[in-house]
C-alpha cells in the first residue's frame, strides 16, 4: 500500500479511535475524584496486617504477588529471547583482536581514549551507585524503592564500569555465566518463595514469615525477600541485555 | 482542567500510533511504541490520583492520611522496568533485520521479502 494511502487510512481509523477514547474517558471520574474501594481498603489494612509501610510494595510483592511473578517472567523471557536472537549467526565471527587494537576500535565508533575525567568520575560513582542499588532493593517494604528500581540501579553500576574503563574490563567483571545465574536465581527464587507459602500454610505466595514490627528493616515478611530476588533478576537481566548489545560490536559482519 | 491528564494520555496514544504507522526506521518505530506505552502510565496514574492525597507510604505520615490509590502505582512501576527489556528485545530483532536485509526501513524489508 502506498504511503499516502496508509496515512489516510490511519487518519480515518485514528479519528474513530479518538472519538471512542473521548467517549470512554468522559465516563471516568474526574482526575482527583477516584474512589476505587480496592486501593483504599489495601492502603488502610496493609500496615496493620503486614507491618510494611510502603503500600505500593505491599501490593506488588504480596497482595498482587502472583501478577508480579507474571511480570517478572515476562522480563526473564525477554532477556532470554534477546540472548537467543543475538546469538552468533553463521557467517559472523568474533574478532577478539579488535579490542586490543586501538586503531580498529576507534574504527567501530568508540573513541580509543576514554578521557581521564570520565574515567575518574565513573570509577568514583561505581561504589555509591552500588550501595544505592542495594539500599533501594532492601528498603522496599519501608520507603519507596524495591527490587525493580534497585535492580536497575545495580545494573547501572556495572555499566559505569564500562564507561570508566574498557569493554574488556567489564567482560572480566561480569562473567556471563554469573549474570545468567543471577537472572535464573531471581526467577526461580520468586517461585520458590511462593511454594514456601504452600508448604507453610495454604496458598501460593502466602506471606509465611513473621511480619516483624513496623518501620523495621525486617518487617513485612516475604515482601523484603521477594523484593530482593526481583532485584537480582532485574540486575541480571539488564546487565545481560547490555552485555549482549556490546558483544554485537565485537562481531565482524557477514563477509559478502 | 480535571480532564487534562486524560487528554495527555489519549494524545500520547494517538501520536505514538501515528509514529508507528508512518515510520521509516525500525528504531524510530520501537521508540514510538514506547510512547504508546507511556500513555497507559499517564492514564493509570491519573485515574488513581485523589485530590490532596499523599504518596501511599506510611513511613512518616499518620495511618489515617488521605493517600492516592496504590494499586495503579504498583502496576505502573512493574511495567516500566518490564517495558525496558521488551524494548531491548525488539531492538535486538531490528539489529538482526539490519544484518539480514541491510536496511531498517520496514517498507524496504517488505519489498525485499516480497
Amino acid at each position: 500500500m502506498s504511503h499516502r494511502g496508509r496515512r489516510g487510512l490511519f487518519l480515518v481509523a485514528a479519528a474513530g479511535l479518538a472519538a471512542l477514547l473521548v467517549h470512554g474517558l468522559a465516563g471516568l471520574p474526574g482526575v482527583g475524584h477516584f474512589h476505587g474501594r480496592y486501593g483504599l481498603l489495601l492502603a488502610h489494612v496493609a500496615v496493620p496486617e503486614r507491618q510494611a509501610t510502603d503500600i505500593v510494595n505491599s501490593i506488588t510483592y504480596d497482595y498482587r504477588g502472583v501478577d508480579t511473578m507474571g511480570e517478572e517472567f515476562i522480563l526473564f523471557a525477554s532477556a532470554v529471547g534477546l540472548v537467543i536472537v543475538l546469538r552468533r549467526m553463521r557467517g559472523e565471527r568474533q574478532d577478539d583482536d579488535r579490542d586490543r587494537d586501538d586503531a580498529s576500535e576507534s574504527a567501530v565508533g568508540r573513541p580509543s581514549q576514554t578521557s581521564a575525567a570520565l574515567r575518574v568520575l565513573g570509577l568514583a560513582l561505581v561504589g555509591p551507585v552500588l550501595v544505592l542499588g542495594i539500599y533501594f532493593a532492601s528498603q522496599g517494604q519501608l520507603t519507596p524503592g524495591g527490587g525493580f528500581q534497585g535492580g536497575v540501579i545495580l545494573a547501572a553500576a556495572l555499566i559505569l564500569v564500562y564507561l570508566a574503563g574498557r569493554y574488556r574490563a567489564m567482560t572480566r567483571l561480569r562473567p556471563i555465566p554469573v549474570v545468567e545465574l543471577a537472572e535464573g536465581l531471581g526467577a526461580a527464587g520468586y517461585a520458590a518463595i511462593g511454594v514456601g507459602g504452600l508448604i507453610a500454610g495454604a496458598r501460593f505466595l502466602l506471606n509465611f514469615i513473621p511480619q516483624g514490627s513496623m518501620g523495621n528493616l525486617l518487617s513485612g515478611g516475604t515482601i523484603a525477600l521477594l523484593s530482593a530476588v526481583v532485584g537480582l533478576e532485574v540486575a541480571g537481566a539488564f546487565t545481560l541485555v547490555f552485555a549482549e548489545f556490546m558483544d554485537q560490536r565485537r562481531l565482524t559482519g557477514r563477509r559478502q | 482542567m480535571s480532564f487534562l491528564a486524560y487528554a495527555v494520555a489519549a494524545w500520547l496514544l494517538l501520536i505514538g500510533l501515528y509514529g508507528v504507522v508512518s515510520s521509516h526506521n525500525l528504531v524510530h518505530l520501537i521508540l514510538c511504541l514506547s510512547v504508546v506505552q507511556a500513555s497507559t502510565y499517564v492514564l493509570l496514574l491519573a485515574i488513581g490520583y485523589r485530590a490532596g492525597g499523599k504518596a501511599p507510604v506510611f513511613a512518616d505520615i499518620p495511618l489515617s492520611s488521605r493517600v492516592v490509590d496504590p494499586v495503579v502505582q504498583s502496576l505502573t512501576l512493574t511495567d516500566v522496568v518490564v517495558e525496558a527489556t521488551v524494548t531491548a528485545l525488539l531492538l535486538a530483532l531490528s539489529l538482526q533485520a539490519y544484518k539480514r536485509f541491510g536496511t531498517v526501513d520496514p517498507d524496504e524489508i517488505v519489498s525485499l521479502t516480497g
